[in-house]
C-alpha cells in the first residue's frame, strides 16, 4: 500500500511539472546572434498583465529584448478549453552572444531559463555548402548498399562508398522535444534552425494552442542565409517538395500536413533552385490530381515571381546551364524509387515515365548555383531510402541509398573543382534494420526460412554489377542479402524482393486495426511475422539510435563526437559567418 | 425473404437486398454501364484529365469494383473506393499518400461498412467536378451519389 501512494505521488507531481509554465524558447536553446525568433511564455492560470514579471539577466525583460510581448488574457486549447494566459513577441533579435536567463513570475507561478547566444566566426570558411541528408539513413543500409553495388571478396569490400571518404565524422542524436523518438520534420528542422522541437513540426516551437501556423517561430537556414548573405540556395529532393525534409529549409508550421501552406513559404523564400515532386500542392482545387483545398495556382505564382517550369528530364536536361530561377516538378507526389524508375518500371512509372533521378537534378542544380559568386546552399535529400524502409521493403531502401550515394559522388567531384565547398552527409534518423546475412535459394527445402544463412552458412550475395553502372543489374538473385526490422505490424516475410511494386504490409480492417497483407500470404514460402507495434501502427517505425554524420571540405573539422542534430546547424551557421558581428 | 415481394420493390431497394441475394441483383445489375479505375486518359505533372469514358458516363448510373478505404466511422454515409486495399484512412491522417485513381462514395443510406480487403461493387450515379465534402473538408473530383454497394 505504502508502495502504491508513493507511485500515485509521483505521478502526481510529474503530471504537474507536466504543466509547467513554459518559455519558448525552451532552456539550453542555442541561438544565432542577431536571428530572428519568436519569444512565449505561457502561464498555466489567467492572470493580469501587471501580475507578470519577466527578467532577463537580472533586468526588465523590454530593456534587454527590446519589444513589448503582446498580452494574450486567455488560451484556449481544443472544444474552447481554458488553457491561462500567455505573452508573445515576435521576431525578436539578440545580437550580444552570452547567456540570456530569463525568469518568469506571474502569481505562485515560475519559471526560469536560459538561452545560449552564439556569435560566428567572423569570416567564412566555405562559400558553398551542399547538404546531403539521407531520409532514415541507418548503418545497415550503407553497409547493404555497399555490398550490392561493390561486392565482397573473402570478407572485405571490393569497393567504397562516396560515403565512405568523408572524413570527418560525428554520432548525432535525434530526439525530439517531446519525445525521445523522432519524425523527419523535427530532425530536419533542428539542423535546419539550431533548434530541437516537437515530432511534426518545422521551424517553430510547438506551442499548447490548436493552430499550427501561429506557434512561435525560429529562423530557418534558408532565410539565415537570404538574410545574411548574396548566396544561392537550392532545394533538391526525390519526395514531394513540400514534404518535411525539404520543407524544413524554409518552413514554419507546427504540422509537416500544412502542405498547402508550405508550397507559399517556399515561393516566400524563392530558393533559386527547387526540384522534386509534389506538383498536386502547386494545382487549384478544379484541376484534376490537385491536393489543393483552394484554387491558388502555385505553378502560375512561381512562374509569376521568375521561375522557369520544367516537368521532366529532358526539360530538366534543357535547362542545365540557363539563367534564372528553376522550379522542376516531375510528379504530382512522390517520385518513383529508382528501382522502380531505373529498372522494375513499377509503381507509377507508367503514369510518369520521364522523372530524372536524384544525380541528374544534384548535377543540375550544381551547375547553375554555381554561377553565383558570391555561393549557395544546397540541400539534396535521398528521400525515399524512408519512405522505402517505414514498409519494409528493404530491396528498394537499398537501390534508394546507392542512388543517394551517387549523388554524394557528385558533390565530391564539384567539391574537386571547388575546393572551398563543404559537404555534409547525414541521415535525420534511424530505423530498426539490420543486415543478418544471406537467403539463398540453393538451399534444400521448400521453406524459405530455412534459407537463410547466418554466420558461416551465410556466405557472400551473387550480386553483379557487369555494366558498372553502380547498381546490380539484378536484384533477386539467387543468394542475397538479408534485412530485418527489429519492429513493424503484423506481416508476410517472403524473403523475396517485392518484383511487382513496392511492398505494403499491413492493411487496415474495420476495427481501424492493421492486419498482415493477405496479398503475400500465398508467395511460396511466406510465413506471417506477428506485430511488435500496437495494431495502429501500418508500417515499421523510426529508430531512436544515433546517426552517422559524415563531412568534407572547410568546417568539417568541427564535427567529432557526439552532437545533437541543432548542434549541426552551429557549425553551417559558422562555416558561412551568419552570425559574424554585425559592424554597421 | 421472398423473393417475389423484392421484385415489386423500386430498383434501388432491390440492389439493397442483392446483398443478400446476388443471384437476383446480377440479373438486374448487368443493364448498367460498369467504370474501371482506368479514370484518367492523361497523366501529368500539371494536372490529370479524366478519360473519354467518365466524362461520357457522368451522370448516369453506373457500376464500379473495388474496395472500401478504411472510413472514419464504422458507420457512415460515405467512404473512398480504390482499386487496391489500402492501408490509410483519408479523413484520419492529412498526410496519407492517397493515390490519384480513388472515387468518393455517397450512399443513398447509412451502410455498414467491410473489411478492406473485402472487393466490393458500387452503384450509383457518376458526377465529375471538384467538389468539397463540408463535413470533413476533403475535395474530391469524382463521386458515386445515391449509391448503394454489396460483397462480391
Ligand atoms: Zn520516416
Amino acid at each position: 500500500m505504502r508502495t502504491f501512494l508513493a507511485a500515485f505521488a509521483a505521478t502526481t507531481i510529474l503530471a504537474g511539472a507536466a504543466q509547467a509554465t513554459t518559455v519558448y524558447p525552451l532552456d539550453r536553446a542555442t541561438i544565432l546572434a542577431g536571428s530572428p525568433f519568436d519569444f512565449k511564455v505561457e502561464l498555466n492560470k489567467q492572470v493580469k498583465p501587471e501580475d507578470v514579471k519577466i527578467m532577463v539577466n537580472g533586468q526588465d525583460y523590454r530593456t534587454v529584448l527590446g519589444g513589448e510581448a503582446q498580452f494574450v488574457e486567455l488560451e484556449k486549447g481544443k472544444d474552447d478549453k481554458a488553457l491561462g494566459s500567455a505573452l508573445l513577441l515576435r521576431g525578436l533579435k539578440i545580437s550580444a552572444p552570452g547567456a540570456y536567463k530569463v525568469e518568469v513570475a506571474a502569481g505562485d507561478e515560475t519559471k526560469s531559463v536560459t538561452w545560449n547566444v552564439y556569435e560566428t566566426a567572423g569570416q567564412p570558411k566555405a562559400k558553398n555548402i551542399i547538404f546531403l541528408l539521407g531520409d532514415g539513413l541507418s548503418v545497415a543500409h550503407r553497409t547493404a548498399a555497399r555490398i550490392m553495388s561493390k561486392g565482397m571478396t573473402e570478407g572485405k569490400a571490393n569497393g567504397r562508398l562516396n560515403m565512405d571518404d568523408l572524413d570527418h565524422l560525428a554520432f548525432i542524436g535525434t530526439s525530439a522535444t517531446n519525445a525521445v523518438a523522432t519524425d523527419s520534420a523535427n530532425t530536419m528542422s533542428a539542423l535546419m534552425t539550431g533548434h530541437k522541437t516537437a515530432v511534426n513540426a518545422l521551424g517553430v516551437y510547438a506551442d499548447r494552442t490548436p493552430a499550427s501556423l501561429d506557434d512561435p517561430r525560429v529562423e530557418t537556414f534558408g532565410e539565415a542565409v537570404r538574410r545574411t548573405t548574396k548566396k544561392s540556395i537550392g532545394i533538391v529532393a526525390t519526395a514531394e517538395v513540400e514534404d518535411a525534409t525539404p520543407a524544413a529549409v524554409v518552413s514554419h508550421t507546427r504540422s509537416r500536413n500544412d502542405k498547402a501552406d508550405i508550397v507559399g513559404m517556399l515561393l516566400d523564400v524563392k530558393p533559386e533552385v527547387l526540384l522534386g515532386g509534389g506538383s498536386a500542392y502547386f494545382l487549384g482545387k478544379e484541376v484534376a490530381g490537385s491536393k489543393r483545398k483552394d484554387n491558388q495556382d502555385y505553378i502560375k505564382l512561381f512562374q509569376d515571381a521568375g521561375y522557369k517550369l520544367v516537368t521532366d528530364k529532358n526539360e530538366l536536361a534543357a535547362n542545365a546551364s540557363a539563367e534564372g530561377n528553376l522550379l522542376g516538378l516531375f510528379h504530382t507526389g512522390n517520385m518513383d524509387v529508382t528501382l522502380d524508375r531505373e529498372f522494375l518500371k513499377k509503381g507509377t512509372v507508367d503514369k510518369f515515365p520521364n522523372q530524372p533521378g536524384l544525380v541528374a537534378m544534384t548535377k543540375i542544380a550544381l551547375d547553375r548555383l554555381s554561377k553565383n559568386p558570391d555561393g549557395f546552399f544546397l540541400m539534396v535529400e535521398g528521400s525515399s531510402i524512408d519512405k522505402m524502409s517505414h514498409p519494409l521493403d528493404w530491396d528498394r531502401a537499398v537501390v534508394e541509398t546507392i542512388e543517394f550515394d551517387q549523388a554524394i559522388g557528385v558533390a565530391r567531384e564539384f567539391q574537386k573543382a571547388h575546393p572551398d565547398t563543404l559537404i555534409v552527409v547525414t541521415g535525420d534518423h534511424t530505423h530498426g534494420v539490420s543486415i543478418i546475412g544471406t537467403v539463398d535459394d540453393e538451399k534444400p527445402g521448400t521453406e524459405m526460412r530455412e534459407k537463410v544463412g547466418t554466420y558461416a552458412e551465410a556466405g557472400f550475395p551473387n550480386y553483379k554489377d557487369e555494366n558498372g553502372d553502380g547498381y546490380p543489374d539484378k536484384i533477386d538473385v539467387s543468394r542475397r542479402l538479408f534485412l530485418s526490422a527489429n519492429n513493424g505490424p503484423d506481416h508476410y516475410e517472403t524473403f523475396r524482393p517485392k518484383l511487382d511494386g513496392p511492398f505494403v504490409p499491413a492493411v487496415q480492417n474495420e476495427k481501424k486495426e492493421y492486419v498482415a497483407n493477405e496479398q503475400y500470404k500465398d508467395v511460396p514460402g511466406a510465413v506471417f511475422v506477428q506485430g511488435n507495434l500496437p495494431k495502429s501502427s501500418e508500417s515499421g517505425v523510426h529508430a531512436v539510435d544515433d546517426v552517422v554524420l559524415q563531412s568534407a571540405g572547410p568546417g568539417s573539422e568541427e564535427f567529432h563526437g557526439y552532437l545533437e542534430q541543432s548542434d549541426v546547424y552551429r557549425v553551417l551557421a559558422d562555416t558561412f559567418a551568419l552570425g559574424a558581428k554585425q559592424t554597421n | 425473404m421472398d423473393i417475389f415481394s423484392s421484385l415489386h420493390l423500386s430498383r434501388r431497394r432491390l440492389i439493397g437486398a442483392a446483398v443478400a441475394l446476388p443471384f437476383t441483383a446480377s440479373v438486374v445489375r448487368a443493364a448498367d454501364p460498369s467504370l474501371s479505375f482506368d479514370l484518367y486518359g492523361k497523366f501529368g505533372v500539371l494536372g490529370l484529365e479524366f478519360s473519354d469514358k467518365v466524362k461520357r458516363l457522368a451522370g448516369q448510373e453506373i457500376s464500379m469494383k473495388g474496395f472500401m478505404a478504411p472510413p472514419l466511422k464504422a458507420e457512415a454515409q460515405f467512404f473512398v473506393l480504390t482499386e487496391v486495399p489500402m492501408s490509410l484512412c483519408p479523413f484520419c491522417s492529412s498526410d496519407a499518400d492517397w493515390p490519384d485513381n480513388i472515387v468518393v462514395v455517397y450512399l443513398l443510406e447509412k451502410q455498414t461498412f467491410v473489411q478492406p480487403r473485402q472487393t466490393i461493387e458500387v452503384r450509383g450515379r457518376l458526377e465529375y467536378g471538384s467538389w468539397t465534402d463540408p463535413e470533413t473538408g476533403f475535395v474530391s473530383l469524382l463521386r458515386i451519389r445515391q449509391a448503394e454497394y454489396f460483397s462480391v
